[in-house]
């Protein structure tokens, strides 16, 4: 964010904000065209293929077994991982996850936990010794800005989408090839907007240029309620605490259609 | 490869999904999926999927990697976490690091590298969702991702596995035929010449055999090679209606 | 001449290891080779046939400097010689100060930023290219020079031709019916400058338009069509 080398494309962008005007022919507050296509992979127990205009977020969800934390003997794990895989971009490197993929990650992982999506408690299957384990894997194809939007989106989309793998009680194995039609329990459905704010100017879904340059960026969890449950700010630039009232405000209202989309 | 199976893969001649010996699964091929590479491509065979991208020519990262004459081809086979019917996880296993060696070797000969010294072109694959003949699949993405991003080469690479399976060789093995089989064996050719630019093979065949595979990948791989032809074409129809001035 | 064979028509799309063409009498042009008695293709490209002459024009691919290419590049940094510049290929392409401007550059006096800062714009002229990893630029000739305000916009460097047009006919458009200023860089980079931004960013969808619909019939009279809408 930030870049220092894109002076005139930073200045090309703020004076069309300055118009209320964006590349591509946007509103500031306008999301680009949203798709998302379930059950696309064989494999997954879930899967989403998302698409923000020309950003593309695949998700998918796998539930196998394990054994649960020691300090929660009686609930199942959950385990949100990015992966900023180098075909999505020629930003993103082969090796160790960079600081950029573990924060989409983890913020992704904060808004899916806090809200309660997924009921632990129910993935339990003997106390301290077996549970089930429920990872969603959040893989961008095209990287064109607004991954942590695409990324939750994408992720409740598949999570709606899971079903359980058969498991034989007397045996304790499980059938990793055959879904049961029981579903992963799900008790919520967060979604996330995430706001640009750059030469004091507000927007929303930046692509991947507008992204460069902005000067930082705020992400705003909610609930079907409509209250916060994750929030995580970015970049070097800072906002006003009524900035950050209305934007929670604001990702109200954007919220209401995003859920359109499950 | 050799576990048993409890039921029986070939009845009356036809396979678990209804194919004769020599029938390939549907395929599809996609050229152009990645807006932001500069070449790519998207593969299904069944339910196997595959993506490619190529970046490149470019910087030589790291340094050390640079060659003076040629460029340097660098190739990553990945398996996406959710591709398994276990959990994969994500990152380098001596699996795909051998696989992205060997996919690496069967493109080298077809891409002019003598075009581009000093420079990088990087191919990334990630297999989407397995179901065997990942790395064959593999290869054909690849192969028109490169021919998309407008690389130099003197011939596609085209790819296909044959394998034997209660006794018969059949052509483009699926997961329970890959476990459960005798052998499997896949190749890759340059199609104008036929030349065979990927080897392997695992199992039990007899010498006949393995010439009566080698000759069904062969015949296939000038089918697949059509598609991957047809995927280029398809992607500019697409962008560009017909090609009057 | 019993096997004198041709097997593609003009304008056709062909792709790497495709045979052109067979017999000695054709001629292997662009990015088409000869490789025994057989014409073949070694790049995605446009078939252009001409008599006996078989030329394929590569449809995509990256900038790889050439000298006497007029460049866009950006100041990615400085060192004693003058500027490292970006200009979209695999090297690194210096701009000696000697080069840098046809005034006088009093590095001594002033700092090197004043004249060229990390993130400015030069069109310029690659003067050399040796070994392929050594690029040298020169912006000391008109119309070289720093590009002062405006946007760059990044473009497929083979689709250059198009958005320059039939003895220029595409870029004069562009740049009447809309008062901008426009230069454009053979390595896929094209810089556009209008006080209004509304305007520069009409320009930025037109020249799109005429990248992405390259191929299409009629491509003039819907860029012109997009302009006209957007005034």
């Amino acid at each position: 964010m930030n870049s220092k080398e894109d002076v005139s494309l930073r200045k090309y962008i703020a004076s069309l904000l300055k118009k209320n005007l964006r590349e591509g022919g946007r509103k500031p507050f306008e999301y680009r065209n949203i798709k998302i296509e379930t059950d696309v992979l064989s494999q997954a127990n879930g899967s989403a293929r998302v698409k923000f205009g020309d950003a593309e977020v695949f998700v998918g969800v796998k539930v196998g077994l394990g054994s649960p934390f020691p300090d929660t003997p009686n609930d199942g794990v959950l385990m949100v991982n990015g992966e900023l895989s180098p075909l999505a971009s020629e930003d993103f490197e082969t090796g160790p996850p960079s600081p950029r993929s573990i924060e989409v990650s983890r913020v992704i992982d904060r808004a899916i936990r806090e809200s309660g999506t997924i009921d632990t408690s129910k993935l339990c299957i003997e106390p301290g010794e077996k549970v089930w384990m429920v990872f969603v894997d959040v893989y961008p194809l095209n990287e064109d800005g607004n991954l942590f939007d695409a990324g939750l989106l994408g992720a409740i989309a598949a999570l709606k989408t899971a079903r359980m793998p058969a498991f034989d009680k007397k045996t304790g194995k499980v059938d990793y090839r055959t879904l049961t039609k029981e579903k992963v329990p799900l008790s919520e459905e967060p979604v996330m907007c995430t706001f640009w704010k750059l030469d004091g100017e507000i927007f929303v879904d930046a692509t991947r240029r507008e992204n460069k340059v902005a000067d930082c960026r705020l992400s705003i969890g909610l609930n079907k309620k409509g209250n916060v449950c994750a929030m995580q700010k970015g970049g070097e630039g800072t906002f006003t605490d009524t900035e950050v009232f209305e934007l929670v405000k604001k990702a109200q209202s954007l919220s209401k259609d995003l859920r359109k989309h499950f | 490869m050799g576990m048993k199976s409890d039921k029986t893969l070939i009845v009356k001649g036809k396979r678990l999904d209804g194919r004769g010996a020599e029938d390939m699964r549907p395929i599809k091929i996609t050229a152009g999926v990645i807006k932001q590479a500069d070449g790519s491509c998207e593969v299904q065979f069944g339910e196997t999927k595959v993506i490619a991208a190529v970046y490149g020519p470019k910087k030589v990262l790291p340094r050390r990697y640079e060659e003076s004459t040629r460029a340097y081809l660098k190739v990553y086979y990945f398996m996406a976490a959710f591709a398994t019917s276990e959990r994969n996880r994500p990152g380098p296993s001596r699996r795909s690091t051998e696989i992205s060696k060997v996919i690496k070797e069967s493109l080298a000969n077809a891409v002019d590298l003598d075009k581009y010294p000093q420079t990088e072109i990087s191919v990334y694959i990630e297999v989407t969702n397995a179901n065997a003949g990942t790395r064959t699949a593999a290869i054909n993405a690849a192969s028109v991702a490169l021919v998309d991003a407008g690389i130099e080469m003197r011939d596609i690479v085209t790819s296909v596995a044959a394998g034997k399976v209660e006794g018969q060789v059949i052509l483009d093995l699926m997961q329970d035929e890959d476990n459960f089989g005798q052998a499997d064996l896949p190749v890759a050719i340059l199609p104008r010449t036929n030349e065979i630019s990927l080897i392997q093979m695992d199992g039990d065949m007899t010498p006949d055999e393995v010439k009566k595979a080698f000759g069904m990948c062969i015949k296939a791989c000038q089918k697949i090679a059509k598609l991957q032809r047809e995927a280029i074409v398809n992607k500019y129809k697409q962008e560009g209606g017909n090609n009057d001035e | 001449m019993a096997n004198e064979k041709i097997h593609v028509k003009d304008r056709e799309i062909v792709i790497p290891g495709d045979v052109l063409a067979e017999g000695m009498s054709y001629i292997p042009s662009g990015k088409a080779i000869r490789e025994d008695k057989n014409i073949i293709s070694v790049s995605l490209g446009l078939t252009s046939i001409k008599g006996h002459v078989v030329k394929v024009i590569p449809l995509a691919g990256r900038y790889i400097p050439k000298r006497g290419d007029a460049v866009i590049g950006k100041i990615t940094g400085s060192a004693k010689f003058g500027w490292m510049t970006n200009i979209r290929c695999p090297f690194d392409a210096d701009l000696p100060i000697a080069e840098a401007s046809h005034s006088y550059l009093d590095t001594n006096r002033y700092p090197m930023s004043k004249f060229f800062a990390v993130g400015d714009f030069i069109f310029a002229n690659v003067t050399e290219v040796s070994n392929r990893r050594f690029v040298r630029l020169s912006a000391r000739n008109r119309p070289y020079r720093k590009l002062h305000d405006g946007i760059v916009i990044e473009v497929s460097p083979t689709k250059i031709p198009r958005i320059i047009g039939k003895q220029g006919s595409m870029i004069k458009m562009l740049k009447e019916s809309s008062g901008c200023d426009i230069l454009v860089g053979q390595n896929g980079l094209v810089w556009i400058k209008n006080d209004d931004p509304e305007k520069q960013m009409i320009m930025v969808n037109a020249i799109k338009l005429i990248e992405t619909d390259s191929h299409k019939t009629g491509l003039t009279e819907k860029v012109a069509k997009l302009l006209k809408g957007g005034k």
